[in-house]
């Protein structure tokens, strides 16, 4: 082994000036995009928001290998929690939204608590978030104060930074932004941590993890805690944007679909899987639900033929074909 | 791996739906000592690592580390202490480097990736496998898979290693290499409690063996004294070569 090889890290990240430099002129670019093509800042408001709650599925599924088929669980908690304390009780989502996401991690550490002791795994744990996200659902459709089937309707008070409510869509889309860029650059420092190892060791083998010191049901228990919360902001953002929210949209099974999709066919377990996931397929189906608008639910057999085709011919979703390229392109230039 | 610590198994037992897998098997490992299990196949070895390193309880008997009682606790908290084994079976964590599997092991003893990497590449140095070290494991031969088996679990700093069977499965060359590697890791400070399913091997390396058969202990010696003891060939050979080698 030549000292050039030890003197390069790999586990606490660290980039090149060059890819600083790369990143720079792309966060600088996309924040004069909205003034370049107005009409696109929906589109990439959506893919900021799913690649934000991919993200967060992806510290649970992807890295802890915890698969969730009810990730809208805590998509319903952040915009539950945030839109009631602001109608009943006046609270600023800017309270609201730790709070939905406290409410949402205490949720999930209880749903965690449960399982991770039995060592659920695979289609059982996914079942019993299903089953969590389903009873919520359920709640929500049935309890009048919260608004039954007919949701939450958010007064619109006009511009208000208090409020977290713009008439413009452009102070949502720089709030996302930030914080998509916030919640790659955390994963991406955490895939190099204890923290983010033990993650990964506990989903390749727990006996082995356990073997060399990894407590595989207090990492879990992270891995829960990081991934509600981080889905329990975009429930709320989504709250906010839209003004209204009912049980189908938030609890709704579609949207756990919606939420895990990205960052399977982005790659599970990498740091750009879900921004990658939700770059290609939100616009995707942005355009094939006005496509096959007077055809409803004809958008998810789109949805199922595109996983189809990354299940059979990219195993590792996208970012595994991205590898595949650089390293065949770095291999042909050395 | 400063820290002085014997291991103390007294009169362990433990049985599964009545076949009685440990029958009040008792053994001590002192610090710095090479020390080998030897028995037949379902002699009870491996049940005896597993209650050791906290992956089973047993039903009743104690086991002790440096003074502190290991019964109940669990695995990543007896690897804590300083005791580390590894698996007969082999288990890497296939999607990650070779380097990452080892730095597993690092973070036992630090929170810092910068100490971490470094000890790994230390060891991956140590046990040959750093040129491999940015492979994914799963990708590793047999031989190297025991060997990064080992990495890892020396990555931990323990004080005491279990080594169950790890050089089943190699040819000769490739197993004086891991006997090399043993003795390295005891002048290093650790000691090491092995199993080993062939005798031969194990003669050369250990300072005392200990012989399991149905889960009891038949003898216990220096490696010339357990060569030639009846019951030891017998376990192994059968009755008759036993009393035969005695004319």
């Amino acid at each position: 082994m030549s000292a050039g090889e030890v003197n390069r890290r790999y586990l606490g990240r660290s980039l090149r000036g060059g890819a600083w430099l790369a990143i720079l002129a792309l966060m600088a670019a996309l924040h004069v995009l909205p003034w370049l093509w107005p009409s696109i800042v929906h589109t990439m408001i959506m893919i900021f928001l799913f690649a934000i709650m991919g993200q967060g599925w992806n510290v649970l599924s992807g890295y802890a290998g915890q698969f969730s088929f009810g990730h809208s669980l805590f998509f319903g908690m952040g915009a539950y929690t945030s839109s009631l304390l602001y109608v009943k009780a006046g609270l600023t989502p800017w309270i609201g939204l730790p709070a939905a996401m406290a409410l949402s991690v205490g949720v999930g550490l209880f749903i965690g608590f449960l399982s991770f002791r039995y060592e659920l795994k695979g289609p059982f744990f996914a079942l019993i978030m299903l089953a969590f996200a389903e009873i919520f659902y359920v709640i929500a459709m049935g309890w009048e104060w919260v608004g039954g089937a007919l949701g939450v309707l958010i007064p619109l008070e006009g511009d208000s930074w208090h409020l977290m409510q713009f008439t413009s869509k452009n102070p949502f889309y720089f709030l996302l932004l930030w914080l998509t860029a916030g919640s790659v650059f955390l994963v991406w420092k955490l895939e190099g941590t204890r923290m983010g190892l033990y993650f990964q060791a506990a989903r390749e083998d727990q006996d082995a993890a356990e073997a060399l010191g990894v407590n595989s049901f207090r990492y879990r228990q992270i891995a829960m805690a990081i991934s509600a919360g981080m889905t329990a902001v975009g429930g709320t953002i989504y709250a906010q944007y839209l003004l209204y929210i009912d049980p189908d949209t938030t609890f709704g099974v579609l949207n756990s679909v919606e939420i895990m999709l990205r960052p399977i066919i982005g790659g599970p377990g990498t740091v750009l899987g879900p921004l990658l996931g939700s770059v290609v397929l939100t616009p995707l189906s942005e355009v094939t639900r006005i496509a096959f608008q007077a055809y409803s639910g004809a958008y998810l057999m789109f949805y199922g033929a595109i996983l189809v085709a990354v299940i059979m011919f990219l195993p590792d979703g996208l970012m595994g074909l991205v590898r595949n390229i650089t390293a065949r392109f770095l291999g042909r230039r050395s | 791996m400063a820290e002085v610590r014997d291991l103390v198994v007294e009169k362990v037992s433990k049985s599964f739906r009545g076949l009685q897998a440990l029958s009040e098997v008792s053994l001590r490992v002192e610090p710095g000592e090479i020390v080998g299990l030897i028995g037949p196949n379902g002699a009870g070895k491996t049940t005896l690592f597993n209650a050791v390193s906290g992956f089973m309880v047993p039903d009743q008997g104690r086991v002790a580390f440096g003074g502190q009682d290991l019964i109940g606790r669990k695995p990543h908290e007896i690897c804590k202490l300083g005791l580390t084994r590894t698996f007969q079976i082999v288990k890497p964590f296939g999607n990650l480097s070779v380097l990452e599997n080892v730095a597993v092991g690092g973070f036992n003893h630090t929170l810092r990736p910068g100490v971490a990497e470094e000890e790994s590449w230390r060891i991956l140095e140590f046990v040959g496998l750093a040129p491999k070290a940015l492979i994914p494991a799963r990708n590793l031969t047999t031989p190297d898979r025991k060997r990064l088996e080992m990495a890892r679990a020396l990555a931990t700093a323990p004080t005491l290693l279990l080594l169950d069977e790890v050089m089943a499965g190699l040819n000769p060359t490739e197993k004086e290499e891991v006997i090399g590697l043993v003795k390295k890791v005891r002048s290093a400070g650790t000691s090491v409690l092995i199993i080993e399913h062939a005798m031969r091997v194990i003669m050369g390396l250990c300072d005392r063996i200990y012989v399991l058969d149905y889960g009891c202990l038949i003898a216990e010696g220096a490696p010339k004294a357990i060569s030639s003891n009846p019951k030891v060939i017998e376990a192994y050979l059968g009755k008759e070569y036993a009393t035969a080698e005695r004319h």
